[in-house]
């Protein structure tokens, strides 16, 4: 069994190869990260810009962080940013309620509904959005029929919207594992089906559910097209009102609202870390999993 | 085994699309229904059918009724479109117990009327809507008849008989440009110079935006064509394409600040308004309407069948049309639809009437048929030209 | 455990419901009763399934095969065999196409070197909080932030002209051409790959790589005979959901392509909110039909390369 101390004994070899993959991920992340940050700093560029053309000048960024005035003048941006914070949440619990036990429960117990499935789910990114909402229409009457015209609402379209990322995480993840022996070694103790996709499967695919849980929290926050054409509001359609006012605010409100999810994000994955060194005990079943063969691929 | 699985499968699936008709079926009576339910509310049944503020008591009963909605959803007006954002605020210090929305700036005409299906009985459909002469034209079933009381300064041919529709303001097909950047055109053909490389953009495709449908239209009068012939505007951006000065971007107010797009072909209230906004800066945004090649056209107002604020919906189109609204778009650079009659009884604006770009030759305004066939034309041909 | 059992592990999973229906034919009945009540399990999914995506989606399909009086008609779906159209088609899958598969690949590069790094390290959260939000990044605000790096007066042109006296617009307007949208899909493609294939690589134990070492297996053998197939279908997996990510984007399209439409979803953009020709809106609903069928034909495709590749892999 090397698998159980391997880890924690690194051999020479092991030793050198560290080093290596250390210098290709300083390389791959310096690479990428410059293409990925050009674009951003062209944003910054711009917003700084000086109206004179030469020179720099904060004016734009001032006027952004006098909240107090902004949302005096702009009383959508708060409805904006409260929906979206609401819809952020119910969004994510959606997900992770529905579609999450749904596909543990669909590869341990209607193997056949998988590829269905798989295509359910990759159906919302084949029917554009702009056509989805007329789709969307009749039964969106319904929804402010029973619930009201609350932008709130929307959180069941975005669930919706959320499936081709967070099936693909979490199918990932589920791959990754075997959940059938994990399932049946539980079983076989006596632990109910909740008990196995909450408590025995869940904390194996933590990595796949927060992936899942960040696409789905990005995508809720930079949505713009669904909220907008049912004239609903969200934190977008806001900050399309406000940019109307003036082009380097429409492009600063962008940049900040990107700032604000990477922010968001960055806590999300802490709270993800925190909760994980808080249960250490839960190792040992991962050592279980490295030793059995993964028998569950695809 | 297998064979009773994929049975039961395929059962399933069938049964799953069986229930996905019936409940597609079973999903439009209510949106009528509600329709219905929600306009019967507040002493709105009756605005909802009124064809002036005298059916409803005068103007004051009007406003009475419209306060009591305490709401008005105007869509697809930017407010750097034709003064619309002063508008608005003069309209809220006016009535300032009426919430407005304004609901998708960027909209086009069609998604107005798309959000009115859309939206139908729902509290936040649109009330009025802004839009350009073709989608109205075939639109009209969505509309409700209504007459201003400055109904008869409104030339005859700007307006519909019964009120479903009356033309608002209009302009010209313009040019605007950086001129700290590239010299003044003063001709369509003027862009085909290389000093205009890789800078010539026009707003949106014209077989989508009315605009851009213009801008071709503008071309073609620029170029010998006529409003029966536009193939010599589509010919006038395959040339310009291939010159390499065609820049296919969208303009917008945030390209033309950042410099991406020098040269933007639109409408000259639109320019007008681009040059002020940018006043101060670096960018010296002016506009010509082309030499011979004048293009007019106006928008068109008229209100939602289904407005869920059918008062203050009348209300709105009461103060548009009023001296006020009617010199608000003046100031924005538009020419509105009562400016002969006011001109005449002096209540203009004169300082805006005079900044307003100077136009040289005989304005060209499309008929609806000219205008079909032009859009034909463009769906056969500009995708093949430029794409 | 032995490097060799895993390869053999990655038995498609088409294998699956067979071993399941191994049991008695005398049990039949209780195995149907089971089906049954393990179908409840997806009734609350399905429910949402069913009214948020099932029936707009079916309102999409019977729209393309009606007339503007709501009428049956193929005149929609006849539309689809234009000229115009099918080169839209075409050159959508083919943009789609190829920033799904370098995308992938470079995603999956990234992924790799942020999976060798600690977890809950720095670097990784940075990274994969990044990835979240790029992912979802787009529209005008992308357009606008390529073209003032990448356009003709971009920055980045600029300073490659001042430096190197280098004209990337020698050869044209590449930026707002289809060049220009593989450069900006790229910037949302990779950032999503990397988000979804990180949870495949964090399956990867180190002890199985030091299973193979000590087994005298190379780099490349572990590659070809440990990771490779236990990654492989989620590499795949993480390429479909690229191809059909770049397949429906539009809005930066629009921005940066305003004329002619040259992808199918600003075709339907056009069709749907266009304001010049009239009449359009269930020749958008049959472009969107056209759109699902090419999505369900590649991931049929995707399957059946799913299982060849583990039996290739085997």
């Amino acid at each position: 069994m090397a698998a159980v101390t391997g880890g924690t004994r690194p051999g020479s070899l092991g030793r050198r190869r560290r080093r290596r993959q250390a210098v290709q991920r300083w390389v791959v992340v310096a690479v990428t990260g410059v293409f990925f940050l050009l674009p951003l700093i062209a944003m910054v560029e711009f917003t700084t810009r000086a109206p004179s053309g030469s020179g720099r000048t904060l004016d734009v960024w001032r006027t952004l962080a006098d909240v107090g005035r902004l949302s005096e003048q702009y009383p959508d941006l708060l409805d904006g940013v409260t929906a979206s914070a609401g819809l952020v949440v119910l969004t994510v619990l959606l997900m992770l309620v529905l579609l999450v036990p749904t596909m543990i429960w669909v590869r341990l117990r209607l193997p056949w509904l998988r590829r269905p499935m798989e295509f359910a789910c990759l159906l919302p990114l084949t029917v554009p959005a702009i056509v989805l909402v007329v789709g969307l229409a009749p039964v969106y009457a319904w929804v402010a029929y029973f619930l009201g015209p609350s932008s709130l609402t929307l959180c069941f379209a975005y669930t919706v919207l959320v499936l081709p990322y967070a099936y693909r995480a979490i199918d990932t993840g589920l791959s990754a594992i075997d959940v059938r022996t994990l399932s049946e070694a539980a079983r076989s103790l006596g632990a109910g089906w909740f008990t196995v996709i909450a408590r025995v499967v869940l904390p194996n695919i933590r990595s796949a559910v927060l992936s899942a849980s960040f696409l789905s929290v990005a995508l809720v926050l930079g949505e713009f097209t669904v909220a907008n054409l049912l004239s609903r509001t969200n934190v977008q359609v806001a900050i399309n009102l406000l940019g109307k006012r003036d082009p380097s605010i429409s492009v600063a409100v962008s940049l900040t609202s990107l700032v604000i999810a990477f922010l968001l994000l960055l806590v999300l994955s802490l709270a993800g870390v925190r909760r994980r060194s808080r249960g250490p005990r839960r190792r040992p079943d991962q050592t279980v999993l490295a030793a059995t063969p993964v028998q569950e691929i695809s | 085994m297998r064979s009773t699985r994929t049975s039961r499968r395929r059962g399933v699936s069938l049964a799953a699309v069986a229930a996905g008709l019936a409940a597609v079926a079973a999903c439009s009576p209510p949106s009528s229904s509600s329709s219905s339910t929600s306009n019967s509310g507040s002493g709105g049944a009756s605005a909802a059918t009124a064809t002036s503020a005298q059916d409803l008591g005068g103007l004051s009963a009007l406003e009475t009724a419209a306060n009591k909605e305490g709401a008005l959803n105007v869509i697809a007006l930017p407010p750097d479109w034709a003064n619309y954002g002063a508008i608005l605020d003069a309209f809220k210090k006016k009535y300032p117990q009426i919430k407005v929305t304004s609901a998708q700036p960027d909209a086009s005409s069609k998604d107005e009327i798309n959000a009115a299906n859309t939206l139908k009985g729902q509290p936040n459909a649109p009330d009025v809507f802004d839009l350009g002469q073709a989608v109205a034209a075939s639109n009209t079933a969505v509309f409700a008849p209504y007459k201003v009381a400055t109904w008869n300064d409104i030339p005859d041919n700007l307006k519909d008989a019964s009120g479903t529709w009356v033309n608002d303001y209009g302009g010209a097909m313009s040019i605007g440009y950086n001129a700290k950047v590239v010299p003044a055109p003063a001709t369509v053909a003027d862009l085909l110079k290389p000093a205009y490389k890789g800078k010539v953009a026009l707003n949106g495709d014209p077989t989508a935006a009315g605009a851009a449908f213009s801008g071709v239209v503008m071309a073609s009068l620029g170029n010998g064509g006529s409003a029966d012939d536009i193939s010599k505007g589509v010919d006038f951006f395959k040339q310009l394409k291939a010159a390499g000065n065609f820049l296919p971007v969208d303009p917008t107010p945030a390209t033309i600040k950042a410099g991406q797009t020098p040269v933007v072909i639109d409408w000259d209230y639109l320019n007008v308004a681009q040059g002020k906004s940018l006043a101060g800066t670096n960018i010296d945004w002016k506009e010509v309407v082309p030499q011979n090649a004048v293009l007019a056209s106006y928008y068109v107002q008229a209100i939602n069948k289904g407005a869920p604020h059918p008062a203050a919906a009348r209300l709105w189109e009461e103060f548009l049309y009023s001296d006020q609204g009617q010199n608000l778009w003046l100031a924005g650079g538009a020419r509105p639809v009562r400016l002969e009659a006011m001109t005449k009884a002096g209540t203009v604006d004169k300082t805006a009437l005079a900044a307003l770009p100077k136009l040289t030759g005989t304005p060209v305004i499309l008929t609806q048929e000219q205008s079909d066939k032009a859009a034909a034309f463009l769906k056969d041909n500009w995708s093949k030209s430029i794409g | 455990m032995s490097s060799s059992a895993l390869p053999a592990a990655a038995a498609p999973n088409e294998a699956a419901p067979a071993t399941e229906v191994t049991t008695s034919g005398g049990r039949r009945g209780r195995r149907v009763t089971a089906t049954a009540a393990s179908l409840i399990g997806v009734v609350p999914f399905g429910l949402l399934v069913t009214f948020f995506l099932a029936i707009p989606t079916l309102v999409v399909i019977i729209g393309s095969f009606l007339d503007a009086d709501n009428r049956f008609t193929l005149a929609n779906v006849r539309g689809l065999a234009d000229d115009v159209v099918l080169q839209a088609y075409w050159r959508s899958i083919w943009i789609s196409a190829v920033t799904a598969v370098v995308g992938a690949l470079l995603g999956a590069l990234v992924a790799h070197a942020v999976s060798t790094a600690v977890e809950g390290g720095v670097l990784r959260r940075v990274i994969t909080a990044a990835c979240g939000v790029l992912a979802q990044f787009g529209g005008v605000t992308l357009a606008f932030a390529f073209l003032a790096t990448f356009g003709f007066t971009g920055f980045v042109t600029v300073w490659l002209q001042n430096t190197f006296g280098v004209d990337p617009y020698g050869a044209g307007g590449w930026l707002t051409d289809t060049p220009g949208l593989l450069l900006v899909y790229s910037y949302f493609q990779i950032p999503l790959m990397v988000i979804v294939f990180l949870p495949a690589l964090d399956g990867l134990r180190p002890q199985w790589r030091e299973a193979t070492e000590t087994l005298g297996g190379s780099t490349v053998a572990y590659w070809r005979h440990v990771a490779g197939p236990i990654l492989l279908p989620s590499f795949l997996g993480g390429m479909l959901l690229l191809f059909a990510n770049a397949f429906s984007a539009y809005a930066t399209a629009k921005a940066l392509i305003s004329q002619g439409s040259p992808i199918v979803p600003l075709k339907i953009d056009a069709a749907i909110s266009g304001e010049v020709i009239s009449g359009q809106d269930n020749i958008a609903k049959a472009m969107a039909l056209g759109m699902v069928v090419v999505v369900a034909v590649v991931l049929w495709l995707y399957a059946r390369l799913q299982r060849r590749t583990s039996a290739w892999l085997r």
